[in-house]
């Protein structure tokens, strides 16, 4: 099990690693993300310089890491497998970016900025894991809903 | 340094850097797929405590919305990361560097959507 402790060790590091930038970068401020989501107003480019940053080093870096057979403290890649553009992942984003507009967090600016302990973050947080937990519950009961149909199909009465 | 973390995260553990689906997957509990997403976020938090403290405490996070707002956004961001199947790290770093054309698209309409929601919320409301 020395590789299920490095995999936690290399989440730990990688999570700091991911942190650190977002504080650095000023993605953990609301204001300054609406600043650059602002294209009419006053608008702040910076943070397109942090995203196109991360992409100029992850774009180079996924193309080599994944020629590799495996990565290296696992067997195998973990890697969506769903290709088609369906209505949920449409919506789900559009859903998504309105919470961004309206407030300037995404998810791990905001998670990052609990540790500055201000009641607008605990409070986003928190409605977001409720957010979360709504969806888990909903996506649970339709898949329940349609096992349950399809078990009294055959059997019409 | 976030391109580094994310590229990182696949070289050693062939996992997609993605926030909303590390923290959605731990309301969701599958054994031997908890520690390093609960890792991964312990790390997150070390990381933005350590830039803290480095600088004496003066990080700005200014949450401009209404709490109204902030808990209506909240919900809307989890909610619509899980629909969604991914957020900003999730499809608009991790899924764009692989050229995914749904984290593409995804990307899009999130981008998109805020900008506009943005323009509504400060210069027509």
């Amino acid at each position: 099990m020395a590789s299920g402790v490095l995999r936690t060790l290399a989440a730990l590091g990688c999570g700091l690693v991911f942190g650190l930038g977002l504080a650095i970068s000023g993605m953990m401020n609301p204001a300054k993300v609406i600043g650059f989501l602002d294209v009419a107003g006053d608008w702040d480019p910076t943070l397109a310089l942090v995203m196109g940053g991360a992409l100029l080093v992850a774009i180079p870096a996924y193309r080599v890491i994944l020629k590799r057979r495996r990565p290296i403290l696992s067997g195998g890649f973990s890697l969506p497998a769903e290709e088609k553009l369906e209505a949920p992942l449409i919506w789900g984003s559009a859903l998504f970016g309105m919470g961004w507009g309206l407030v300037g967090f995404c998810p791990g600016p905001a998670v990052a900025a609990i540790v500055t302990v201000l009641p607008a973050v605990l409070g986003f947080v928190a409605a977001m894991i409720a957010g979360m937990a709504l969806h888990a519950w909903f996506s649970g009961e339709l898949t329940r809903r349609k096992r349950s149909s399809g078990d009294t199909a055959p059997n019409p009465r | 340094m976030i391109g580094f973390a994310v590229a990182l995260m696949m070289l050693l553990n062939g996992r997609i850097a993605g926030i909303s689906s590390i923290v959605g997957g731990l309301l969701t509990p599958k054994s031997g797929d908890m520690a390093w997403r609960v890792a991964f976020v312990v790390g997150l938090l070390l990381g933005a405590l350590a830039f803290i403290l480095a600088v004496g405490g003066q990080t700005p996070v200014d949450v401009l919305a209404s709490p109204l707002a902030i808990l209506m956004g909240g919900l809307l961001v989890g909610f619509g990361t899980r629909m969604g199947s991914g957020c900003t790290s999730g499809h608009g770093l991790c899924g764009t560097a692989r050229f995914s054309r749904r984290s593409i698209v995804a990307t899009a309409v999130f981008f998109g959507v805020a900008m506009v929601t943005v323009f509504l919320a400060r210069h027509v409301f």
